[in-house]
């Protein structure tokens, strides 16, 4: 038997026409537009000529070029903005993707292969999206006898969890934060609190053994590997005396913590590798032994929700390195310091008739600028930069730090097999936690010594 | 122990175990990534293992009674199945036990291709099984490397025999075809590529501090239980016990070469691991002294008769495969088939260990000891 083309009939043509139609209006009038009103209506709408615009004409002003600008900044500067887009969830998101590319190509080329290769044309990078499209259409399948809210729930609490993680790290100086808080370190530690309960709830909710020998031995080693992780962190604290994680990263202008502390940053490190689950301590995801561990009965998208929390948790914990111990967003410029002039009064581009329509005060920077009407010059060292030119430049330094670390979380996975959970438990209890208070005490010994002090200031 | 009662009443011949609460009772295959085609069920309390039950028969083909409808000849391409990776060694004691049959001799070149050909077959079944291995504990690298390395001599024995992994090139009286013009060259050329990728294997894996202090003191068989549950290959060789078929009862030409016999004494799933690596390093040593020897010209095959009838009533012959001993045991009754063909592997005799060595172990242990027996579930089915 073979398989023939359907043959070609209008009707069946106008059909599918009408019903893709159909359902594109629908969609579009039904969660578009309102969509769009959502954001429009949490937006700071800015004023311009004096005139009050109001977010039923946001269509009419992206047509017209002069209100373009202070339009897309005043959705730069929304809370919606930064919760769903830059310092927070979208951000985390596309490094989480491409350290999944990094992470691919970068082992297939340590095992002699070529990793991903056809999907989008170039060295595979579509690949991730083809994924994606895989695990939405997938069947959801729940086991029979699971406790079905829980199980539904797991997922989804781990993905706002890590986005939760993701929410606390500040990314450029300015306070370019989701949640900027005083004690935002307590923050982290709380949060990171939650990944054990929600992974043995949901191993426990599959009603399944292999889940549940999972979620029993990533209940182990989360709990006994938070604890040096957080011991680790106090040499930081008793340094600088703030849990701000902004004045943390302010505090590491002239030096980064890790040349004082490298026991503590070590320590981080391999709490930070037993705390994602990233081989060799993958033990809740131990494939020959107990199938796919917590994971195991996950299918389609929730395996995909997982996955996600599980990047994000990644890209979180690397960027809690850097702002700890590699001082974040600091280092040296990369914009020569621009004219004044130029800054202030900017260079006008005409359009086609030649009437000067758009000024443009620097290149991107005025998108970065609060109000370009008031320029705020900061100063650093002898030279003045706009905070613009502050932010890109802040931006540019944590991305490549953290793309390092986040390098060196996936490197072991080539090297080393996994460990077994005796050994495990026992690095953790005896090691781990000997050398934090080892770093503790080397922390104490520099404040009582003189050296530093609360501030961080030589 | 808490008393189970039978709900219903149970059908004659069924019993009711009564199960402690303290113990899970895991089913580990036929559907698991760390399986193969069979199950152990494991019962474990904790994290111990209390017992380990196998449970292989997932894949079996009746390849003896196959072999009782079909001639000596046709007999060949269905016996080599149960090992597709060794299909040379699995075939091999098939081949001698027919030759001793008939009673005919075999071209010395013919000997010579045929003892590269096994070598060849030995270090691809190791190659994969390293593989196998690697990704048990969790090292990706180590299951890539050894199943791209063994493409190399995949490639030399498509060369050879036209096929990638089932050859059927062993015939009674000789070999199929003759190996191309340049063989020696290509040969040795490869042999000593793939001699230096192995050696790396030693530096990512085997002097892992991680593998190390996983796999040294666990499922630890001693010397004398080896011998008394009957191992047999790599296994009883990590043990201590200086056996190899090629040495002891030295088949085609193997008298003639330098064997030597890689022997550990610690018995532990990493010694058990080591020994095939280093059996790879040993079968690159043979096919070049091999190579040297060979004749460069000659026969490669004694015609057989379209129906041979056996001379002999009944023969048992034995090579050392990649497993371990494989031995071949025919009776004829003069007719054109064999009366009764019985193979015995290595994969079988080693699982009769796994439960031994698993009772106790921490059950992060499992796929560490269960896949260092060097065990093969297809060829255990047969």
């Amino acid at each position: 038997m073979s398989v023939i083309a359907p043959k070609f009939r209008l009707g069946y043509f106008l059909k599918g026409i009408f019903d893709n139609a159909f359902w594109i209006l629908t969609i579009v009038t039904l969660a578009g537009i309102p969509l769009i009103q959502i954001v429009l209506f949490y937006m700071d709408l800015p004023v311009i000529d004096g005139e009050l615009l109001t977010a039923f004409l946001a269509f009419t002003w992206l047509f017209n070029p002069t209100m373009q600008i202070p339009l897309i900044k005043s959705l730069l500067y929304s809370d919606l903005f930064r919760i769903a887009a830059f310092p927070g969830f979208g951000f985390a998101a596309l490094i989480a993707a491409a350290t999944i590319f990094v992470e691919r190509k970068m082992l297939a080329k340590l095992q002699l292969r070529v990793g991903p290769f056809y999907c989008g044309k170039i060295e595979g990078l579509l690949q991730l999206a083809g994924d994606g499209l895989k695990l939405i259409s997938k069947e959801i399948i729940i086991p029979a006898k699971a406790d079905k809210p829980l199980f539904w729930a797991a997922p989804v609490l781990f993905v706002g969890t890590a986005a939760a993680f993701v929410a606390l790290i500040p990314v450029a100086p300015g306070g370019w934060v989701v949640a900027d808080l005083d004690v935002g370190l307590l923050a982290v530690f709380a949060v990171i609190g939650f990944f054990p309960i929600i992974t043995i709830l949901s191993a426990w909710s599959a009603n399944s053994k292999f889940p549940f020998i999972g979620g029993i031995r990533a209940l182990h080693q989360m709990v006994s590997f938070e604890i040096p992780l957080i011991l680790s962190l106090l040499g930081v604290v008793i340094l600088t005396g703030t849990l701000n994680l902004s004045e943390i990263v302010e505090s590491q202008s002239n030096f980064p913590w890790i040349i004082f502390m490298p026991i503590g940053a070590i320590v981080f490190f391999t709490a930070m590798l037993a705390e994602l689950e990233r081989i060799p301590f993958d033990l809740p995801e131990a494939e020959s032994e107990i199938v796919a561990g917590w994971l195991t009965e996950f299918s389609g998208m929730m395996y995909g929700l997982v996955q996600l929390g599980s990047y994000l948790k990644l890209y979180a914990f690397a960027a809690l390195f850097v702002i700890i111990f590699l001082g974040g967003w600091t280092g040296p410029m990369f914009w020569p310091p621009l004219d004044t002039e130029l800054i202030m009064e900017g260079t006008p581009i005409p359009n086609f008739k030649g009437d000067p329509v758009l000024t443009v005060h620097a290149p991107g920077l005025p998108l970065f600028d609060k109000d370009p009407n008031e320029w705020v010059l900061q100063e650093q060292g002898e030279l003045q930069y706009t905070s613009g030119q502050l932010l890109i430049n802040g931006v540019i330094w944590f991305v490549l730090k953290t793309v390092a670390v986040i390098f060196f979380i996936l490197l072991p996975r080539g090297v080393f097999p996994r460990i077994r959970i005796d050994m495990l438990l026992h690095i953790g209890w005896y090691k781990l936690i000997g050398l934090a208070f080892v770093n503790i005490f080397i922390a104490l010994g520099l404040v009582y010594a003189g050296v530093l002090g609360p501030g961080g200031i030589m | 122990m808490a008393e189970v009662i039978p709900t219903k009443e149970m059908p004659p011949g069924l019993q009711v175990e009564n199960v402690d609460d303290r113990i899970m009772t895991l089913n580990v295959g036929p559907q698991h990534p760390g399986s193969g085609h069979m199950r152990i069920i494991v019962k474990i309390d904790g994290d111990y293992i209390v017992d380990a039950d196998p449970d292989p028969g997932y894949v079996h083909r009746g390849e003896e009674k196959m072999a009782e409808a079909r001639n000596y000849i046709t007999n060949i391409p269905h016996l080599e199945r149960p090992v597709i990776h060794d299909s040379c060694n699995i075939l091999y004691p098939y081949v001698l036990g027919v030759e001793d049959l008939v009673g005919i001799e075999v071209p010395e070149r013919a000997k010579y291709v045929r003892v590269i050909a096994a070598e060849l077959n030995r270090c691809i079944y190791i190659q994969y099984w390293l593989a196998i291995y690697g990704i048990f504990l969790g090292h990706s690298t180590m299951f890539m490397w050894p199943a791209g390395d063994r493409e190399l001599f995949i490639d030399l024995m498509e060369k050879i025999s036209g096929a990638r992994v089932t050859h059927a090139y062993f015939v009674p009286g000789g070999v199929r075809n003759d190996v191309p013009a340049n063989f020696e060259d290509v040969c040795l050329r490869q042999v000593n590529y793939f001699e230096k990728r192995i050696k790396e294997y030693g530096d990512i894996f085997y002097d892992n501090p991680i593998l190390k202090a996983r796999t040294e003191d666990t499922g630890v068989l001693s010397r004398e239980d080896a011998i008394r549950l009957g191992t047999t290959g790599s296994v009883l060789r990590a043990s201590g016990v200086d056996y190899d078929v090629r040495v002891k009862e030295p088949y085609d030409v193997y008298d003639e070469l330098d064997v030597h016999t890689n022997v550990l004494k610690a018995g532990d799933s990493y010694a058990r691991s080591k020994v095939p690596w280093l059996d790879m390093l040993e079968s690159c040593n043979i096919i070049r002294q091999a190579l040297e020897k060979m004749p460069k010209s000659g026969s490669i095959r004694t015609k057989l008769k379209p129906n041979p009838k056996g001379g002999l009533d009944e023969v048992y012959r034995r090579v050392e495969s990649g497993r371990g001993a494989a031995g071949c045991y025919i009776v004829s009754k003069e007719k054109p088939e064999p009366y009764r063909l019985k193979l015995s592997v290595g994969s079988f005799r080693n699982l009769i260990a796994l439960p031994y060595l698993l009772k106790g172990e921490k059950l992060g242990n499992m796929p560490a000891v269960y896949w260092s027996l060097n065990y093969w579930p297809v060829e255990a089915d047969r």
